[in-house]
Order: structure tokens, then sequence, then C-alpha cells
């Protein structure tokens, strides 16, 4: 289990898809305009969606 | 104790002004006939621990000063003409962001290039309607070497209590004659400084007019961030396109000054008492139309000098009234016309406006004047 | 973990007005992190940008910012620095704010190496006003106003820093986040002027016009064009063909910082 919880602050995100793209682990997927976390479990916390989301709206917390 | 005298140059006489007034910054760049104020500013300024810097061209010192100013620091440039034309753009962004600062223009001969080394009083327009936007200009025309220097301390002292832009504008002549200069005492010339927020850091609004027309301006630097931006903008300083708030702080602009013109007018009159025709003349013209009121007086003509100290906001009460008074209005202008429109505009038909220019490059003389005013009577 | 970029950013300025995809929020979150790092008091730093969407920067971060006219940000911000030396001094825009109209501003706080930190963002395009050519966009390419195909030849910005002046050049990409803060942060640390370049995208404007499909698709070129100035050492001319550089590409520390050279004449003047 990786013990991270992610955060989607869905009023920021503009469905660029860049973290869904980048997720090593294929977490997130995009929901049309918003993305999701169907497979939390799988995240390894590398950070890259957090890193690499331009508006702020994805945020990896430890669990 | 007798006073420190000088034979200064009006370049020179500006600089010292500006040092009386505390002015920490100044960012220029050479332009004949205004690169004197810069020389003599490269000296003084370090000496008080200000900073002196030269651009890299007239547009780059302008948002120096800008800059500058946001930090505490009373800034100023000098330029003549095309340095003003080239600055409008950051001259309309202090009049918005409302940031003080001190320009100075030593007219030349224009257009463009024009005549460098000649006088002219061809940008009194552009002091008011130079950069694009509706917004409020205060001018100071000074005629004299003394004049500039305490002509230099009130612009700042205006551009501080208003907190906008304030230009001084003198042609060449005054700007490269030599006169003798009585320095004021320290504390003998009022000196304004920036008034502190009354607020702290955490409820200041950089653009809060609840409490006067004129919100102070908090250093960058010191215990306040805020922001500034050439947008309109809203009370805390962030953009808005908000028509109602827009309005509001457009005219608030305007109002600051026009509100107060009691405070930022100032004039002389020369045996304007019992005059019948009016010569409207600022800056080295003036002198011409003294001398040609004394020798018209000579000949029975009753003659009167009225002399803008502030050119913007125009004069519109005093001038209405002599035209009342007068037959005739001259303007005396080195131009081929403008502060003539505005006199005009003013008199409505209450006396003969006519106008009298030159743009050969030479100072308008008394005996032009004289003639003018014979033809008119 | 999760990083508190909300502490840094004014409250209720999110989401920000950046289009979907476009890099400069990533920018903006390698600023915040650099000035942690770096510990900057934001009352004592001074974010300056000229006019263009990466110059809508500095109205989100909680500190002494200043938007100014379009490509005056470097000579605003020589002003600031002049007058107070001791306050920090970050400028940032576009890669048409900077070097198009903005150009000769650029090289000469570079030529002074006034201290201060320039990010320039270069997204190849004129982004807020729709999409026109810039100083950098590549040529051939298109933009609104180069429907044929651009006929410019375009600047390296780094090496135009460096030919200026520039005493600390860097240059990374948006899709390379920690390398963003890492190169920042150096920047501020550094004593001169600091003129770090990302090269961004602008999905709207510029990769619309230039086939590429989507963002996804834009960043990626950036990972494959980027390549590290060490490994390039190792690499051939056709190797490097169409690729750019990353990482520090020039650092000066002996030359002399403008506010010092400038309190020696103040020295000089209270002195004689």
């Amino acid at each position: 289990m990786s013990g991270a919880r992610l955060e989607v602050i869905e009023r920021n995100c503009k469905g660029c898809s860049i973290c869904v793209e980048f997720c090593p682990k294929n977490v997130l997927e995009m929901d049309v305009f918003l993305v999701t976390v169907p497979r939390p479990e799988d995240c390894i916390k590398c950070m890259q969606c957090e890193l690499l989301c331009p508006d702020f709206a994805i945020k990896v917390h430890d669990e | 104790m007798a006073k420190k005298v000088a034979l200064l140059q009006g370049n020179e006489a500006c600089a010292q002004g500006a040092v009386y007034a505390g002015a920490k910054f100044f960012g220029g760049y050479p332009i004949t006939p205004s690169t004197e104020v810069a020389e003599v500013l490269s000296v003084e300024l370090p000496k008080v621990g200000g900073k002196f810097i030269q651009m890299e061209d007239e547009i780059a010192a302008m948002a120096s000063v800008i800059g500058a100013s946001l930090t505490g620091a009373k800034s100023i440039t000098a330029t003549s003409g095309p340095g003003v034309s080239l600055k409008q753009e950051l001259i309309g962004y202090a009049c918005i962001a409302e940031v003080p600062c001190v320009i100075i223009n030593v007219m030349r001969g224009g257009p463009s290039t024009g005549m460098p080394t000649g006088p002219g009083q061809s940008d009194v327009m552009q002091a008011m309607w130079g950069t694009h936007g509706d917004h409020a200009a205060i001018a100071l025309v000074p005629d004299s070497c003394q004049e500039i220097f305490t002509e230099t301390v009130r612009a700042f002292n205006l551009a501080e209590k208003y907190r906008m832009p304030v230009q001084v504008l003198f042609d060449e002549i005054v700007g490269h004659m030599r006169e003798r200069i009585e320095f004021p005492e320290p504390g003998e010339l009022e000196v304004i400084d920036r008034e502190a927020p009354s607020v702290g850091p955490d409820d200041y609004k950089p653009y809060d007019s609840t409490k006067g027309q004129i919100p102070p301006l908090a250093d960058f630097g010191s215990e306040y961030k805020y922001h500034v931006t050439g947008l309109n903008k809203a009370d805390d300083g962030f953009p808005t396109t908000k028509a109602s708030l827009v309005d509001a702080e457009e005219r608030r602009q305007i109002d600051k000054v026009m509100d107060n013109i009691a405070d930022i007018e100032s004039n002389e009159e020369y045996m304007t008492e019992d005059a019948e025709v009016i010569i409207w003349a600022f800056g080295s013209t003036s002198r011409s139309a003294r001398y040609a009121v004394n020798e018209l007086r000579k000949e029975g003509i009753k003659a009167g000098m009225f002399r803008p100290i502030t050119l913007w906001p125009f004069p519109a009460k005093r001038t209405a009234e002599l035209a009342d008074q007068a037959k005739a209005i001259v303007v005396a202008e080195m131009n081929l016309g403008q502060m003539v429109y505005e006199v005009e505009r003013v008199a409505q038909g209450n006396c003969v406006v006519v106008h009298e220019g030159r743009v050969d490059g030479d100072p308008i003389n008394p005996g032009q004047i004289m003639d003018k005013v014979k033809e008119v009577l | 973990m999760a990083y508190d970029y909300e502490k840094s950013i004014r409250p209720g300025k999110l989401p920000h007005i950046w289009c979907p995809g476009c890099g400069h929020g990533i920018v903006m979150k390698g600023l915040i992190r650099a000035m942690d790092t770096c510990e900057l008091d934001r009352k004592n730093t001074a974010i300056v940008s000229g006019i263009g969407c990466a110059s809508r920067l500095p109205g989100y971060l909680d500190a002494c910012t200043l938007h100014t006219a379009h490509g005056r940000a470097a000579a605003f911000a020589t002003g600031v620095k002049m007058a107070k030396p001791e306050m920090n001094v970050i400028c940032c825009g576009g890669d048409g704010d900077g070097t198009a109209i903005g150009g000769n501003h650029f090289i000469h706080a570079c030529r002074r190496n006034i201290d201060m930190t320039y990010v320039l963002m270069n997204n190849y395009i004129y982004g807020m006003t729709g999409g026109q050519f810039s100083p950098c966009t590549p040529t051939g390419h298109n933009a609104s106003t180069t429907p044929y195909g651009n006929p410019d030849p375009i600047f390296d910005i780094s090496k135009l820093a460096i030919g200026s002046g520039a005493t600390f050049v860097a240059r990374t990409t948006a899709a390379h986040p920690r390398e963003i803060d890492k190169l920042i942060t150096q920047g501020i640390q550094h004593k001169g002027m600091a003129v770090i370049e990302v090269i961004d995208d602008c999905p709207t404007t510029y990769g619309r016009r230039n086939k590429f499909r989507s963002v996804v698709d834009m960043m990626k070129r950036l990972k494959t064009e980027a390549v590290p100035v060490k490994a390039a050492a190792k690499m051939t001319a056709e190797q490097l063909e169409g690729k750019f550089l990353t990482g520090i590409l020039f650092q000066d520390t002996e030359k002399p910082e403008y506010c010092d050279q400038y309190a020696e004449v103040i020295k000089k003047a209270q002195g004689a």
C-alpha cells in the first residue's frame, strides 16, 4: 500500500491532462476536463503530477 | 548669516533644487539642452547617498525613475522634447499607478531633432495631452534660474502630495543661461515628504480612497506588500474591468488635481490692474513681454502681463477674468499657437485673443510683441 | 510531501488566467519553491514583469509586485534595485516582452550585471495577443503573422544574455520542474545578473499552429529536445541537431555587481 492520498482541487483543474500522461504508474485518468484518481494505491509518490500541474490542481499527501 | 549665493546655469539650478527637495534617485539619458541637469546630479546625488544612473534610453530612464520611486526614493529624470516623446507611455503609467516623480523638459526647437541648441515652447500641449488616455497633469514653467530652483522643489512637493508625475518645462534659454541664485536655507522652502500609510500592512490597499482622494503610497521593501499595474485597477491594486470601478478611478485621478487647483496654481501678474491689453506669456518669453509692457506704458498704452508659473492645470479662472477686463489678450509663445487655444476657449469671445509666435530658433523679442499689441488695439 | 504553494499566493487568485497546458503555472511553482529555498522575505522582494501572459505572474504572488509596461521590466527593476539594493529583485516575462520590445533593456541589465534574477519564459510566441511570431519563434514555423512560415532568424536568448554580460545564464524547460527551482535558486543566490530561460509551452496559440496535437505532445518534445550541457559535450553535431542545451550555460563570479560598483561611487563622492 503506498499510503498516498491524492487531492484534486477541482475548481483549479483545466483538464490539460499533463498529470495523467506523465504519471509513471497510470494512477490518474481524465473525466472529460477533470482529472480523477481511479488507482491511488498504485501511487509511488514520485510527485510528477504535482510538480507538472500548471494549475495547482493536484496535491500528493502523505497518509 | 549672509545667504549662499552663486552664479548658476538654469540646468544646474534645477539639479540643486532637486537635491534641496530631497531627491534620492535620478534616472536619465543625455540630450541637449538638458544634459547638465544629469551631469550635476551625477556629482551631487552620491554625496547625499542618492543614486544616479544613466540608462540605455529615455524610456528606460523613465522606467527606472518609477521603479525607484516605488521604494520610497524621491525620483527625477531630465530630458528634452524627443526624450519626453519617448517617455509618454510611462508618464501615463506613473499617472494611473499614481507614482510620484518629476520630469524636467528643457525644451528645444521641434519637432523631431529640430534645433537641439535652440529654444522652443512647442512641447506645452504635449505636457497635457502627450500620453494616451484621460489623466491629470501638472506642469510648471519657470522663467529664471532662481525660479527653476524653487519650482523644481515645488514640483517634488506636488508630485509627492498628489502622488503623480509632475513636469517642469523651461526652454533652452532659461536652461542654459546663468543667473544669480540665492540658495534657501534648509527648512526655508517647504519640502513635502511622502505620507505614510495610515493602516497596517494587512489592511493596506494602495488605491483605497475612502479616507481621501489621494491614498498614501507605501514603500516597496518596507512592511507593506502590494501590487502595482498599469491596468485599470480596483482599490487593492489588482486589475479590474468592472465599469463602475474603472470609471470612478479614472475620475478620481483627475479630480484629485482639478479639485485642488487653488493649491496648485501659481501665476505672476505685472501691471494688470488697469491693463486694457494683456500679454499672456511664460518662460523666457515672459521676459520680453515684461519689457514690452514697460515700453508700451511709456507710449501710453495700458498693457499688462499675465505669467502662468503653473501651466497645467490651466489657469482658466484668472485668464477668464482678464479676458472680461481687457480688450485683447496677446498670447506670446515660441510655437505656432498652442496655449492660445486654451486662452481663446476660456475667453469665450469676451475679448480679442491673438497669438504672437516664433519657431525660427530665435526668442520672441519685445518689439514683435509691441507691434502685435498695437495691431490688435 | 504536498508542497504548500498557497502560502506564497495571494488569496482568491486561483484558478489563474493561463490556458490549459500553458507552462507558466509550472514555472510559477518553480519560482515559489526557489524563493522558499532561498528563504526570501517577501516583504523585501520585488517581482517585476512587463506585459504578456508570463508577465501576469507577479499578480499572483504575495510580494512587492510590479506589473509594468510591455518590455520594460528590466528597466523598472533596475530602478528598484538601484534605489534599494538590499531588496531581492526578480524579473519575469516572456520571449516577446523580453527580447523584442524589451531587448534593449534586457541587454543593458545584463551588461551592468545588476543583481537580479530574470526568469524568461520562452514559449516561442506572443500568446496574450493571440499568437504572433516573436524573435524566438523558430524559423519556418507558423504564427498568426507568419501564415507562410516564419521568415525570421531567431535569438538564442542565453547567448544574447552571455554576450551582453550577464554572469549567470541557465536554461531549462517547463517539463523539468525540479531543474526550474534548482536553477532559479542558484540564480537568486548568484550576486549579479542571472538569466534563467525556461523553454515553455503555449498550446493555445503556438502548439495548435505547429502540428502539436496536444498539450502532452508539447511537453514531450521539451523532454526530447532538451540536452543537458554535460551530455551534449559527448554528442556529435548531428545528434544535437534540433536540440537545445539545458543546465548552467555560463557563470562568472568575478565580474563586479552594479550596485556594489555604485556604492564605491558614493564612497568616493562622500570621501572626496
